[in-house]
């Protein structure tokens, strides 16, 4: 076998193993997120403060903001 | 080199095939009753099934709840059966939510989550709706309250109807 083609198939093999593994390997499934979805898990834990927080820093600096996302880590809906 | 590079792309095919074996609209209904043993599952032979996946830490799926309770009370008699599968791996959340939220329904509990990852959910809750000859018809993603609701009631509607 020439080394051109030794290359390339030794690349498609590599390709196909970590392409074939990945979806199942690295995703953490929606029926799997109990214990994200734990209120421990949850970035911050206190929303008083947080809220506090957030709004001495978007009071003083115009461009903050926008940080927020909707809903937790469940992934529901 | 080129059979070589057939050989590799077919096998690349096959993998990205058996990567996604989700349930898709068209495709029959994987056996409950086989994928968890011991579950009471009611027999779906000849009827429109409901199949909805939940979890007790899923905030949608405790607003669908009462109205799969509703479907169940009024299309029951006519020929549906609505199961709700649970997800949850500790049995006791399962419990505590299923003595909270009364359900009209059938609950069985997907621990091992081999249920799951048969039909493999892409959100959470995900529901089926299967026709009378056990083909999966409609799939909806998430709970989006009157609007899903509302969709629910027309699709089993026109499946109760065809006979």
């Amino acid at each position: 076998m020439k080394r051109s083609t030794f290359l390339l198939f030794s690349f498609l093999l590599a390709t196909l193993s970590l392409s074939s593994c990945s979806q199942r390997l690295v995703r953490v499934q929606p029926y799997e997120r109990g214990n994200l979805a734990r209120p421990a898990m949850a970035e911050e834990l206190d929303s008083l403060q947080v809220s506090m927080t957030e709004h001495a820093y978007f009071s003083r600096e115009a461009s903050y903001g926008g940080g927020g996302v909707g809903g937790g880590g469940c992934g529901c809906n | 080199m080129k059979y070589l590079l057939s050989v590799c792309l077919a096998l690349a095919c096959l993998c990205s095939i058996s990567a996604a074996d989700t349930v898709a609209v068209g495709q029959p209904m994987p056996k409950i009753s086989k994928l968890i043993p011991g579950a009471k599952v009611p027999n779906t032979s000849g009827k429109v099934v409901l199949v909805d996946f939940w979890a007790s830490w899923c905030g949608p799926c405790k607003k669908s709840f009462p109205v799969l309770n509703d479907l169940q009370n009024k299309y029951g008699s006519k020929g549906l059966v609505v199961i709700g599968v649970s997800v949850d791996e500790n049995a006791d959340d399962f419990n505590k939510f299923a003595t909270k939220n009364k359900a009209a329904f059938s609950l069985v509990h997907d621990a091992a989550h081999k249920a799951a990852a048969a039909f493999s959910p892409p959100t959470m809750p995900t529901s089926y709706i299967i026709d009378r000859k056990g083909v999966v018809r409609h799939i909806h993603k998430g709970f989006k309250g009157s609007k899903t609701a509302a969709e629910y009631v027309a699709e089993i509607e026109a499946l109760l109807a065809a006979k």
